[in-house]
């Protein structure tokens, strides 16, 4: 890589007030100009109201090999889930 | 489809991780950048989904050719809307391709210099404001065909490339056949120039779908690899299937009197393209094939001093806030 521009991941929120979303990368020299190519490249059509950008070299990401030891465990605990529970008819919606 | 012809690459891997591979693909698992894949299938994606990207870009430069002459403001918005789509189209896939690991100056070169191919249809010129209408209807209503089963392929940030295409390329042909109606609906003259559009972009649409399967010798492990669903000659059935009725709504003549509804097959019987002038384009010899790639090459030249002056700015603006700090 001679001068490739770095590469930024893109996050967009919605109109609905939902969470900013992971919606692609792109490559900017730098976070101003991320923003500028991220609203051309990824809202040409309403699909957000505001933007996230973090250059991609600072993620830190879980490794697919963790994935036994930190998964796993939960699924054992089904008491975790409001289903696991019955509750009378008579009682009521809960 | 706007990768033809991709290679697949012979894989020597530890047996038992392939078998495993398979596996998760055969349970419609995706496979994500971090995980193991065999060498051949990195390959073989990197191969396909940098072609189907150079496609879109090279893909802008026989629209663009029509941008400043569109007949009304309101096509040529709309056209300007259609080649920035496909820009955008062009870096959802060069993002997938490196997650891969290949970068993306790589990529550039590789096209730039004639290593990585693009899609022969975008060596064809448009003539004409009704090629632009033709372009839209057949060739992205070609693309469409390959690219909408390409949503549920095995490598995830390709499939999600896919779907966010998929979602902006119905707009693509329906535009393309709103306009070319308006010429077939038009002057005797108009609808001289659609009826021409579509003789002329006919075969090299359906060429777009790559050689007959008899002859495609790639497809077997991709399909396996679930990075190709359906073989070349059943989505070219589709698209004569679905097209000929278009045509007939246009009452346009049809481009190939080849064509005939076959009651036993339940499908229109067409003509084959000439596949010589298929792989002689390939080779570099259409009628654009010199336009395209230098065209690329000088907005690549050209846009160096851009490229080094924004990222110059933005190191020294950094080293100037560390400095301050």
């Amino acid at each position: 890589m001679k001068n490739e521009w770095p590469l930024w991941e893109i996050f967009i929120r919605g109109q609905h007030g939902m969470s900013h979303r992971h919606v692609g990368s792109l490559h900017a020299p730098d976070a101003e100009m991320a923003i500028k190519n991220a609203r051309d490249v990824y809202t040409r059509r309403n699909e957000g109201v505001s933007i996230w950008v973090v250059e991609a070299n600072n993620i830190t990401a879980s490794s697919p090999s963790d994935k036994g030891p930190l998964y796993e465990p939960s699924e054992s605990k089904v008491y975790r889930h409001p289903t696991f529970f019955d509750i009378p008819e008579e009682v009521g919606h809960m | 489809m706007y990768a033809q012809m991709v290679k697949s690459e012979a894989t020597q891997d530890d047996p038992e991780k392939l078998a495993e591979f398979q596996a998760r693909i055969d349970r419609d698992e995706k496979i994500e950048p971090k995980d193991w894949m065999p060498e051949g299938y990195r390959k073989t994606l990197i191969r396909q989904i940098g072609q189907h990207a150079h496609s879109e870009i090279v893909g802008q430069l026989p629209e663009g050719n029509w941008i400043t002459r569109a007949p009304t403001l309101e096509r040529k918005a709309i056209l300007l809307a259609k080649v920035q789509d496909e820009a955008g189209h062009g870096l959802y896939l060069y993002c997938a391709a490196e997650t891969m690991g290949v970068s993306r100056d790589e990529l550039t070169e590789m096209l730039l210099d004639g290593r990585m191919k693009y899609s022969s249809i975008f060596n064809y010129p448009t003539l004409t404001w009704a090629d632009i209408g033709a372009v839209g209807w057949l060739v992205d209503g070609a693309a469409i065909m390959n690219q909408v089963p390409l949503q549920r392929t095995s490598y995830g940030p390709y499939s999600r490339a896919m779907i966010r295409i998929c979602k902006e390329e119905s707009f693509h042909q329906r535009q393309g056949y709103d306009a070319i109606r308006k010429m077939a609906e038009g002057t005797p003259e108009q609808k001289k120039m659609a009826q021409d559009a579509l003789n002329r972009l006919w075969f090299p649409s359906l060429m777009m779908f790559g050689p007959s399967d008899k002859d495609s010798v790639h497809s077997a492990q991709s399909m396996a690899w679930k990075i190709k669903i359906n073989t070349n000659d059943e989505l070219r059935q589709k698209f004569v299937d679905q097209t000929v009725p278009q045509i007939e709504f246009l009452d346009l003549e049809l481009p190939d009197p080849g064509i005939k509804w076959n009651e036993e097959r339940g499908h229109y019987d067409y003509t084959d393209p000439d596949w010589s002038e298929f792989f002689d384009v390939i080779k570099g010899n259409g009628p654009c094939n010199t336009d395209r790639l230098a065209a690329r090459n000088k907005a690549w030249d050209d846009g160096a001093w851009v490229r080094d002056g924004l990222l110059a700015h933005a190191r020294k603006k950094a080293a100037a806030n560390v400095a301050a700090e």
